[in-house]
C-alpha cells in the first residue's frame, strides 16, 4: 500500500512537523515521504531484516523490534501520530496494539484492508474465501491473520473508548466516503484517546 | 590479502588525569590509521577496540601475509566502513599490551616497570586519551565513532564526554553497564590470573616469569561466553579428541571441546599481558553512565547528540539484546536520532567480529549514509 495517491491520502491526517511512530513501517517508504515532504520526524518499527536494510539504505530511523511483544519502550503520548498501515492485520495481539497506539501516540492512524468490500462479500457468497489484488494470498498461506470490517473496526474501537476523528475508505487512491463498508479495499481510521 | 598497514606512535608528555584521581604522563598510544583526511577533516572515523584487540583494526603488516587486522572483514577500501571514503583510526588503550603505555612499560618517576602500580584505567580515561591524539591529527570532530562490546562502551562515552566532536555513534554487541552475571564472569577470570603462584602481586616481571596458568584460564572463560550453546554444539558436539573409546581418566583431554579451550589458552597466554587482563575487565565493570544520575539511563544520554545505529545479536547472552535496547529507549527518551538492528546470528558475542551478511550491509548502508553527508 504505499502507492503514491494512496500515501498521500493517508499522510494528510499527518500535521506538518509531527513527531512519528510507524508500527510496521516495511521499507520506510511512506516515513520518507513525510520527511521529506511534510517536515516530520520519527522511527519506524519494523520486524523483517530487508525491511529495516532499506530503512537504513534511505535513511529513515527504524528499531527492529516484534511488534507481538508490545511497545513498553515508548513513553505515554511521545508521538504526534502513531500509523498503523497494513500492520494490523498481521499482529496476534491487534487489540492490545491498538490500545498500545491509543498510548503511545496523541492521535492514530490505523489502515487495514476491509473484508467486507463488495469482490470479497461476493467470492464468499460463491463459498471461495477472496483472492484479490488487495488480499491476494491463499486462504491456507496468508499473513493476514486478522480478517476484519470496515464495521468491525468501528465497534473496536468503541469498545476501547476510541474517540474517531475522522474514518473513510480508501480504493485506488481515494477516499470513499459513501458506504465505505461496501465499497472500499482498505478501512482507514485517525482516532484518539476518549 | 589486505592492504598494508603501518603502525605509529604518538608520545604525550603531558598528564593525563584518570577518572580515579591519579594521574598518567609521558605516555604513548600506539595508532594506525587507514584513507585519507579529507580537506576539512570530515570523514574520520574513530574506532575503539574490546577487549584483547589493538589499533591493528585492518590491513596486514608488510611481509606478514597472515596478520590481518582483528576487523579486517569490516574496515578497508570498498569494505562496509570504506576507507576510500573515510580515514579510519585505531588506536590502542591505555594499560593495553600491544604498544601503549601499560604496565610492562616504564614508570616515569621510578624508572622500574609499573607492574601492578599501573593506575586503574576506565572507559572515560581511555575517551579523554583518545581525544588527544584526535587533537594532535587535526580532528576536531569525528564522521564517527564505532566499536563493539567494550569498543561499543568507548562509543557510547564518547558521545557524552565529548557530544560537539561526535556526529554518528555505532554500537555493536555493547551494553550500558554490566549485569551481576556479566561481573561475575570477570571476577573468575582475575580470581584465576591473581591466584597463579607466578603472578607475584602483579610484578612478575622481575621474577622473569609469566603466570601463563592463569592467563589460561580466564581465556577458556571468557571464550565459553562469547559463544553460544548452539555454535559450540554445531561445532565440538560431544565428539571425542581420539578415537571412538572413552579413556575413563579424569584428566587427559576427552572432548574435542576441551582441546579447543586448551588450545585458545595456550594461544592468549603467550602473547597478553596478566596485568592489561585485570585493568581491561576492570573497565568493563567500571563502565556505568547512568551511575552519577541514579542509576537513571536516560537522564544519562541526555547529553548525547550524535546520531546513532546500534546493533545486537539474538544468541549474544554475554551483550545480550535486552541490554542494547535499553539504549536504544534511553536515547528514544531523549528524542535523540536512532536505528537498531538486532541481528538473528547463531554465533554468540563473537558474531561481532564476523561475517553476516544482514549485520554487514547494515553497516554498509549506515556507512553510505554517512559518506553521502560529507559530499
Amino acid at each position: 500500500m504505499t502507492e503514491k495517491t494512496t500515501m498521500q491520502a493517508l499522510a494528510r491526517m499527518v500535521p506538518p512537523g509531527s513527531r512519528v511512530l510507524d508500527l510496521g513501517c516495511g521499507d520506510g517508504a511512506m516515513l520518507s515521504y513525510l520527511q521529506r515532504e511534510r517536515g516530520c520526524s520519527g522511527y519506524g518499527i519494523e520486524i523483517d531484516d530487508a525491511n529495516v536494510l532499506a530503512c537504513v539504505q534511505r535513511g529513515v530511523d527504524v528499531i527492529q523490534l516484534n511488534l507481538d511483544e508490545g511497545l513498553a519502550m515508548f513513553g505515554d503520548a511521545s508521538f504526534d501520530v502513531v500509523l498503523q498501515i497494513d500492520t494490523l492485520q498481521h499482529l496476534r495481539n491487534a487489540e492490545v496494539m491498538l490500545r498500545e497506539t491509543a498510548r503511545v501516540g496523541r492521535t492514530g492512524v490505523v489502515a487495514f484492508p476491509n473484508f467486507a468490500h463488495w469482490p470479497n462479500r461476493l467470492s464468499v457468497l460463491r463459498g471461495r474465501m477472496p483472492v484479490t489484488r488487495r488480499l491476494p494470498y491463499q486462504w491456507y498461506d496468508t499473513p493476514n491473520i486478522r480478517v476484519g470490517t470496515y464495521k468491525d473496526f468501528e465497534v473496536l474501537a468503541l469498545k476501547n473508548h476510541l474517540r474517531v476523528i475522522d474514518a473513510f475508505g480508501l480504493q485506488d487512491g481515494r477516499a470513499v466516503r459513501w458506504c465505505p463498508n461496501a465499497l472500499a479495499g482498505t478501512a482507514v481510521f485517525h482516532f484518539e484517546h476518549a | 590479502m589486505s592492504f598494508i598497514a603501518t603502525p605509529q606512535t604518538m608520545h604525550f608528555p603531558e598528564v593525563l588525569p584518570l577518572q580515579s584521581g591519579a594521574s598518567l604522563r609521558d605516555y604513548h598510544l600506539a595508532f594506525e590509521t587507514y584513507g585519507t583526511l579529507n580537506a576539512d577533516a570530515s570523514n574520520a572515523v574513530l574506532v575503539c577496540h574490546a577487549l584483547n584487540a589493538s589499533h591493528h583494526v585492518a590491513g596486514v603488516y608488510a611481509g606478514q601475509d597472515k596478520s590481518e587486522g582483528w576487523w579486517d572483514n569490516m574496515i578497508g577500501p570498498g569494505k562496509p566502513v570504506d576507507t576510500d571514503k573515510f580515514f579510519v583510526i585505531g588506536v590502542n588503550n591505555l594499560g593495553s599490551c600491544f604498544g601503549s603505555t601499560g604496565p610492562m612499560h616504564l614508570h616515569p618517576d621510578t624508572g622500574e616497570v609499573y607492574g601492578a602500580d599501573f593506575p586503574v584505567v576506565t572507559v572515560e580515561d581511555w575517551v579523554n586519551a583518545q581525544a588527544r591524539l584526535l587533537d594532535r591529527l587535526g580532528i576536531v570532530q569525528l564522521a564517527a565513532v564505532l566499536g563493539g562490546s567494550l569498543g561499543g562502551m568507548q562509543a557510547l562515552s564518547w558521545t557524552l564526554q565529548y557530544p560537539e566532536r561526535v556526529r554518528h555513534a555505532v554500537v555493536v554487541a555493547s551494553a550500558p553497564n554490566l549485569t551481576a552475571e556479566n561481573i561475575a564472569f570477570n571476577e573468575v577470570a582475575r580470581r584465576a590470573i591473581v591466584t597463579d603462584p607466578d603472578f607475584h602481586g602483579g610484578h612478575f616481571y622481575r621474577h622473569g616469569v609469566i603466570p601463563k596458568r592463569g592467563l589460561r584460564i580466564a581465556r577458556m572463560i571468557g571464550h565459553i561466553t562469547y559463544l553460544s550453546d548452539d555454535v559450540m554444539n554445531e561445532k565440538f558436539g560431544r565428539q571425542l579428541r581420539e578415537g571412538l573409546d572413552l579413556k575413563y581418566s579424569t584428566q587427559d583431554i576427552e572432548f574435542q571441546i576441551e582441546s579447543y579451550l586448551r588450545y585458545q589458552g595456550d594461544k592468549f597466554s603467550e602473547y597478553f599481558d596478566a596485568n592489561t587482563y585485570l585493568l581491561i575487565t576492570r573497565a568493563l565493570d567500571y563502565f556505568d553512565p547512568a551511575r552519577g544520575h541514579g542509576g537513571d539511563l536516560t537522564q544519562a544520554l541526555a547529553r548525547a547528540t550524535a546520531k546513532f545505529l546500534l546493533i545486537s545479536f539474538t544468541t549474544d547472552w554475554r551483550f545480550s539484546p535486552r541490554r542494547s535496547r535499553e539504549i536504544v529507549k534511553a536515547l528514544l527518551d531523549n528524542r535523540r536520532r536512532v536505528s537498531y538492528a538486532e541481528i538473528d546470528a547463531p554465533h554468540g558475542h563473537d558474531a561481532f567480529l564476523l561475517d553476516d551478511a544482514r549485520y554487514m550491509s547494515v553497516m554498509r548502508y549506515y556507512f553510505d549514509s554517512i559518506a553521502k553527508e560529507l559530499a
